[in-house]
């Protein structure tokens, strides 16, 4: 904020004086109430600690206006879309009123402008998709359509009277769950076809242009010939895309509806249709009473449980990781190559073969016990898949078996990239190995490794292959045992998720509620991570 | 006198400072000797349990005694003659072959335009397969899974649909492969597009022989993977033996009621997985080794 003295504030012009005071006026607001603030010559006198600090509470203080940011944020954006709609709709109004006759008729008859002009492979594709559209819609998709606000009315019965030839016969009825699927492909073929009618009206815009000013149109051959070239893009991602639609995108997106309805063992969707409840699902997660068989208090325990094992998971493997590869890379070791080739060699075996077998060995008539026992170390059994405590620890342990190879792996690579005059320069100047680690390494390696960090933190979350296999989330905690299936102590999110949506207890829509909490925890971790680490903001620093 | 005196103490501190860091050094490299070597005793010990115990022909007791009491290959043969497992583990080299084959076809497509080519709306595409990827992975099977047994590939016919679940969607997994393919400079291309290439021509005849890393990469951990994947394995195959892939096939030995009985031959199946899997490894370990690290690097 620049301050001007007497005589610039008069020169000013009246509507730059009263900007001025206005802004003089926000600063000394600022300042009212955060006091904390400093200059930048202020903070590099500070003392180490007081810098972390004075961060801290920076952080802290900044929120609000961080929070209000956002918003304005959102309102830009929304401000922005409704914007957008609005000079599409003027667009369409105009390009109807001042275009030809040809474009006219292509507002109703999809590519009519193309084929009028000579562009018969646009045209032909534009009016066989219109046409396709209509025969679905005739044919199917209104009936489904229309079953879609309830899902259907009437369940199939086996056993009804038909008087015509006096016998049982079964009636079918509605299938709730594939009008909810019908449905949604429904809709969204009608908003493939509202983009492709847009599509249509922009071309035969560009057309009257193109005929207005004298200029060739592209044929055909042109089009073709520009999917290798020009648009050679849309020739890459063609079935990439598709797969991702039709694998990934139209299931979420029906998971998501699913977590509006009932469709769970008792309401599987023929015998017993499902239908709408709205947010009952989401209220029953979070109607915050404790007890016995409440589905809030199990997931709040498997959710922090999940965060827990992904926080130590993760960080355990880290630092362990990366000290096995300081260890192999220091000076002086013999046969580096032998001890990081048995390392990465056990990545090479199937984690379930492992697993599994491990899984075993801690079992309490497995083989670590029974040496214990043979040894006479232990009188009892260690109950280390039984007992919560134990379980939650032995799996971490197991995990840092499994992912210290990866990360030596990784850090290996890493190490080696470091400038060794850093160190050279740094012993000379008489650091000690600690020092060298914790200004050297470390900060190097969290800043080349930071978007890693996130990654398999996200990774640990939905890491089902070492729980289900070594503990099958078990043990069982009689606290836990909700509508939702029963889940143990070991049980990530990703787990309990796994049991709803098998065995004789299926519950569709919890696991779909599940699934939506899963992806809000990872995207508000994403989000707050990407926000802090150094790596995505400056990517030079260290290079 | 005195000054030279300083000066010989001085010589003699300074020499008694260098050996006594010599010995610190030594000191130091055999603890960290020592502590390696028990780091690979730990991490190779249940992989020598599982080779002793897949030959171990006396009862399958699994307390105690590590090394069997009579050796011999009737695991092995038992595994061919009494069980699935010959069936499992064709099934899951035929999964592996197909799905390397293909996902490596969608993965260089999509990560070769994500990086190399610009359009509109790429970053778009980008941001929404990052958020896509938020969600966990396993919530889509409930939909895919009746969809697919409604064209009838589930259960004994998993096969196919196992490699339609395992390709899809591979594209959304480009990130390693992209970040190959933004280390090769961008003056490769415009210098081909100066020439007159097209853009397909520059792909194939420009980048894709210098993209030989990162395919071997890709069919690798493309081929690898089916091995191990027990989630969408056992959805899939829904209890049916004929379907099931190596890893639910030994997963359903070691439940409770089966364990007592299959132990030995989890073991010896478990080694015969492992085996192919390792030797392949080997092979290709300098191109995984890129791959991860690079991976990591880029995130």
């Amino acid at each position: 904020m620049k301050h001007l003295t007497d005589a610039e504030y008069k020169d000013l012009s009246r509507s730059e004086k009263i900007k001025y005071r206005l802004r003089r006026g926000l600063y000394h607001l600022k300042c009212f109430f955060d006091p904390s603030r400093v200059t930048d010559l202020e903070y590099l006198r500070m003392g180490k600690f007081k810098k972390i600090w004075y961060k801290i509470k920076r952080f802290f203080v900044s929120i609000p206006s961080k929070i209000g940011h956002f918003f304005v944020k959102v309102w830009n954006t929304i401000k922005k879309g409704v914007l957008a709609v609005k000079n599409e709709f003027v667009d369409i109004f105009t390009t109807f009123k001042e275009g030809s006759w040809q474009t006219k008729v292509s507002y109703f008859v999809m590519g009519f402008g193309n084929l009028a002009r000579g562009q018969i492979l646009r045209g032909v594709l534009f009016l066989l998709f219109e046409l396709v559209f209509i025969g679905y819609m005739i044919i199917a998709g209104g009936h489904w359509l229309s079953k879609l606000t309830t899902l259907g009315t009437e369940a199939g019965q086996s056993n009804v009277y038909d008087p015509a030839t006096d016998s049982y016969i079964a009636a079918p009825g509605d299938d709730s769950f594939k009008i909810l699927l019908y449905g949604l492909l429904t809709v969204i073929f009608i908003i493939a076809l509202i983009y492709t009618w847009r599509v249509n009206v922009k071309q035969n815009k560009i057309l009257d242009k193109i005929v207005k000013s004298g200029k060739k149109i592209k044929s055909g051959k042109e089009d073709l010939h520009s999917l290798v070239d020009d648009q050679f893009h849309k020739t890459m991602l063609a079935l990439p895309l598709t797969g991702i639609m039709v694998f990934t995108v139209i299931p979420i997106i029906f998971m998501i509806l699913v977590a509006f309805t009932n469709y769970d063992a008792l309401h599987d969707g023929y015998s017993n249709l499902f239908t709408w409840v709205g947010l009952d699902n989401f209220n029953e997660l979070f109607s915050w009473s404790s007890g016995t068989g409440k589905l809030s208090a199990a997931f709040g325990e498997i959710l922090s449980w999940t965060l827990m094992w992904a926080f130590f998971a993760t960080f355990t493997n880290y630092f362990l990781g990366m000290f096995v590869a300081i260890m192999i890379n220091k000076r002086g070791i013999k046969l580096k190559k032998m001890w990081r080739g048995i390392l990465v060699l056990t990545i090479a075996i199937p984690q379930f073969v492992s697993l599994l077998y491990v899984s075993k060995m801690f079992a309490d008539n497995g083989l670590i016990n029974g040496f214990l026992l043979d040894m006479g170390w232990i009188n009892d059994p260690i109950p280390f898949w039984t007992d919560p405590t134990y379980a939650r620890i032995t799996v971490i342990l197991i995990n840092i078996w499994i992912g210290i190879p990866y990360l030596m792996l990784i850090a290996t690579g890493i190490l080696m990239n470091i400038p060794q005059d850093l160190y050279e320069s740094s012993r000379i100047d008489g650091a000690s190995v600690w020092q060298q680690y914790t200004r050297i390494t470390l900060p190097y390696m969290l800043f080349v490794t930071g978007p890693y960090l996130l990654t398999s933190f996200i990774g640990n979350i939905n890491n089902f292959n070492v729980i289900y296999l070594l503990t099958g989330g078990g043990p069982t905690n009689p606290n836990l045992l909700t509508s939702g299936g029963s889940a143990g102590d070991t049980d990530l999110l990703v787990t309990w998720l796994f049991n709803m949506t098998t065995g004789a207890e299926t519950n569709y829509k919890l696991a779909a509620v599940i699934g939506i909490m899963i992806f809000l925890v990872v995207a508000v971790i994403s989000l707050v991570v990407y926000n802090l680490i150094p790596s995505t903001r400056n990517e030079e620093d260290f290079q | 006198m005195k000054d030279t005196k300083k000066v010989k103490e001085k010589k003699v501190k300074k020499n008694r400072r260098h050996m006594s860091m010599k010995t610190k050094r030594r000191i130091g490299n055999t603890a960290i000797y020592v502590i390696l070597a028990i780091l690979i005793i730990i991490w190779l010990l249940p992989f020598v349990c599982i080779l002793l115990e897949s030959f171990r022909v006396d009862s399958p007791g699994q307390s105690g005694n590590v090394i069997p009491k009579v050796w011999g290959f009737d695991n092995y043969i038992r595994l061919f003659k009494e069980s699935d497992f010959g069936r499992w583990y064709l099934n899951t080299f035929i999964i592996a072959l197909c799905t390397a084959v293909l996902q490596t076809v969608i993965v260089l497509c999509m990560s070769y335009t994500l990086s190399r080519l610009r359009f509109k709306g790429r970053k778009l595409l980008m941001n929404v397969m990052l958020v896509l990827g938020m969600f966990p992975g396993f919530l889509t099977m409930i939909v895919l899974y009746k969809v697919l047994s409604g064209l009838n590939l589930t259960g004994a016919h998993a096969l196919p649909g196992l490699i339609l679940v395992y390709c899809a969607s591979s594209g959304m997994g480009y990130y390693v492969s992209k970040g190959f393919f933004d280390t090769i400079p961008r003056s490769l291309d415009e210098a081909a597009r100066v020439d007159g290439a097209t853009r397909f021509q520059v792909f194939k005849k420009v980048i894709m022989p210098l993209a030989k890393p990162i395919i071997i990469y890709t069919v690798l951990s493309a081929f690898m993977a089916p091995w191990g994947d027990f989630i969408f394995a056992r959805y899939i195959s829904h209890g049916t033996s004929s379907g099931y892939n190596v890893a639910v096939g030994l997963w359903s030995w070691t439940t409770k009621t089966s364990i007592g009985t299959h132990y030995t031959m989890f073991c010896a199946g478990g080694v015969l997985v492992a085996l192919p899997i390792t030797l392949l490894f080997m092979f290709m370990q300098k191109y995984y080794v890129e791959g991860v690290t690079g991976g990591a690097v880029k995130g």
